[in-house]
């Protein structure tokens, strides 16, 4: 019987490819690397107690203005979201984890930004084009499905060890629902207001920027909502290949069977993730009037 | 010169376009057309021309292929075949670009849903038009509230869309429309979505619009009653095609065909008979200065109580009521017996049905008098009944000679 040896062809294929585009992959790696480390350095640049304070005031900020400052209901809950705030990352500070809290924060920003700078052209593209979509869907369903660790592997081969096959891993992760999730908005946009629009003269690119985009903000922003908590449900699994931060501290925690470090930096993770879905959340929400 | 000029325009949606047309043609109905083909027949062979000044309603049921017809003119939908010739430019031909350009300074568009766009202000909204004409801020919001005032909306400029009720929301639409200022304006259906209080008086105010009366406008309805209220003239659409078109005086008192005397059946004939339908032409009238026995004699032998004044040329300047005059001779009271005209007093045109309500609280004879003031003739509870069944009847009669 004929062995078919998809393993063996795909190792060929990602070890030439690894060789022949060295110089591209160093590229990347070099400004993956530039980013992440320029994000670390302005999170580290104040103080903790003033970056605490910061972060605390943001998330008031941000839930407040959205819900609306004269609305009890949303009064309480930009209170209540800047009191979590401020108490759970006040523990982490004091729990030692703040630095790791930092780095994972510039690998998940780094990532999602990447992610987006990516994935919002390309589910535009694909919302204009038929035969786009359809080659994409399959595609997003791999990166989806594949598990994870798989694609750690060729991650290390291209970019060696460290933060950046880290974050190259966990955008392969996170990207998929910001292509979904705009193709989704802005294919959702009704007909008649398009129609309308295109009756007064909208050219292609007035329909996209003044019609579709804004009408489809919302379900987009729901897109990059979900690339940030894929991002951050990725920092263990990128620890393994190098990337640092509270990811790094729970791997830590799972090779040494240190119950209380794991549990530690897992609930840092949490309380990030708890900080950035709120503060993303209530940018997809429509202003309230 | 005809400000749009539609010539045997097509619209088949689906592939197998040619099939379809010719099964088409040979009478084989719609439902077996999409059946067989998985074609559908929008517009079929339709012709027309739009004047400047003139309104235009385009009218069927639905399905039958009206909406279709005016978004062929600025194609958005491509017909099929045929050519539609707007200010002498075949819109056919255009291509994409010269299409947007050619749409923004020609067409304004009103649509039955509104279409607005929901995270825009109302002054955003009505500006939008201009906005991608790349008119600067400043200029198309002034001329945003300028259409807002026409629409009677100052004031709302800054609330968003779903704050608005239904008819405002279309007076947003309108505004917009309005504000790109085009010669010609589309109105898909534009009120038929409000409830009918409203849209009795979005009409009204549609024919009161003074930037109205030089555009050329289309305007799309399924009703009968406000096809006829706001037609200069109207096309009647059946299944795609044109089945009649004429002025609407014309089509309900020569109805083409068995369907559009279906349409006509229905008709309040009270908004169709005009003031000069219902009046008895003047014949007796007094003058200035004559005599009360004159007076008297001349209404004893036609057997009325009221007779118009006029002057020489004609001009009428009020009525006499015979108690007045049998007081004046009695010596009873010394006053002008002369009714002045005010609440009396009909242009030839009114319809019946707005006019009777202020008819039915008067003493006097309603007077018909045209636009210089001359008289026509006068109306009275006996003339209206006499004008309603004789419509009534040339209705009945029509229908039973044509079978």
């Amino acid at each position: 019987m004929l062995h078919i040896r998809l393993g063996e062809y795909l190792e060929t294929f990602i070890e030439a490819a690894a060789e022949k585009g060295e110089p591209f992959f160093d590229a990347v790696s070099v400004s993956i690397e530039t980013i992440v480390k320029s994000f670390q350095k302005l999170l580290y640049w104040p103080e903790p107690m003033v970056m605490i304070i910061f972060f605390t005031i943001l998330s008031y900020c941000v839930i407040a203005r959205k819900k609306g400052l004269l609305n009890k209901k949303g009064l309480k809950s930009a209170w209540g979201m800047s009191v979590f705030t401020f108490l759970g990352m006040s523990l982490l500070y004091n729990l030692g984890l703040w630095e790791d809290t930092l780095q994972t924060l510039a690998l998940v920003i780094t990532s999602t930004l990447i992610a987006l700078i990516i994935g919002i052209p390309l589910g535009i593209a694909a919302s204009r084009h038929d035969c786009l979509e359809k080659v994409v869907k399959p595609v997003l369903d791999l990166m989806q499905t594949l598990p994870a660790f798989v694609y750690l592997i060729p991650a290390i081969l291209f970019f060696s060890v460290g933060d950046v096959p880290g974050v190259v891993a966990t955008v392969v992760f996170a990207l998929p629902p910001a292509v979904r999730l705009t193709n989704l908005g802005i294919r959702g946009v009704q007909e008649d207001v398009i129609e309308a629009s295109k009756a007064f003269g909208a050219t292609e690119q007035q329909l996209l920027i003044k019609v579709q985009i804004p009408l489809a903000l919302p379900t987009i922003m729901a897109g990059i909502n979900q690339v940030i908590m894929l991002a951050l449900s990725m920092v263990v699994i990128a620890s393994m290949v190098g990337a640092g931060g509270l990811g790094e501290r729970v791997y830590t925690g799972i090779l040494q069977a240190d119950i209380g470090l794991g549990f530690e930096a897992g609930l840092g993770i949490v309380i990030i993730a708890i900080f950035l879905d709120r503060i993303t959340q209530s940018f997809g929400m429509r202003k309230d009037r | 010169m005809p400000k749009i000029v539609v010539k045997n325009i097509e619209k088949i949606f689906g592939n197998q376009i040619d099939k379809a047309r010719s099964m088409f043609e040979q009478d084989i109905s719609k439902n077996e057309i999409l059946e067989k083909t998985g074609c559908a027949i929008g517009v079929f062979d339709a012709s027309f021309e739009v004047y400047e000044g003139e309104k235009l309603v385009i009218m069927g049921l639905s399905g039958s292929g009206k909406s279709t017809l005016v978004r062929c003119i600025n194609r958005l939908h491509e017909p099929t075949r045929g050519t539609v010739t707007v200010d002498g430019v075949n819109v056919r031909e255009l291509s994409n670009e010269e299409l947007c350009t050619f749409r923004q300074q020609k067409f304004g568009m009103v649509f039955q849903h509104f279409a607005l766009l929901p995270h825009r202000t109302i002054l955003e909204n009505a500006a939008f038009g201009l906005e991608l004409q790349k008119i600067d801020r400043d200029e198309r919001y002034r001329k945003a509230e300028k259409a807002l005032q026409v629409v009677k909306l100052e004031g709302w400029e800054n609330v968003y869309p779903e704050q608005l009720s239904g008819g405002m929301q279309q007076r947003v639409g309108l505004a917009r429309a309005l504000a790109v200022d085009t010669d010609i304006l589309l109105m898909d259906e534009a009120f038929s979505a409000l409830d009918p209080l409203i849209r009795a008086e979005m009409q009204d105010e549609l024919l009161q619009i003074e930037e109205l009366k030089k555009k050329a406008v289309v305007f799309i309805t399924h009703d009968l009653d406000e096809a006829l209220k706001i037609g200069d003239r109207i096309i009647l659409m059946k299944d795609g095609k044109i089945v009649q078109t004429g002025t609407p005086k014309d089509i309900l008192k020569k109805p083409a065909t068995r369907y559009v005397e279906r349409f006509v059946e229905k008709v309040d004939m009270s908004k169709i008979v005009t003031a000069e339908d219902a009046m008895v032409p003047v014949g007796t009238v007094v003058y200035p200065g004559e005599e009360p026995k004159n007076i008297l004699e001349k209404m004893d032998k036609n057997n009325v109580s009221y007779l118009p004044v006029v002057d020489k040329k004609g001009m009428l300047r009020g009525i006499v009521a015979r108690d007045d005059i049998k007081n004046k001779i009695k010596g009873k009271r010394d006053k002008s017996i002369i009714i002045k005209p005010d609440s009396y007093v009909f242009a030839p045109e009114t319809p019946l049905k707005s006019m009777l309500s202020s008819i039915a609280v008067l003493d006097s004879p309603a007077v018909v008098v045209n636009k210089s003031g001359i008289i026509k003739g006068t109306i009275s509870e006996k003339s209206i009944v006499a004008a309603l069944a004789d419509a009534e009847n040339k209705k009945y009669l029509e229908k039973h000679a044509t079978h």
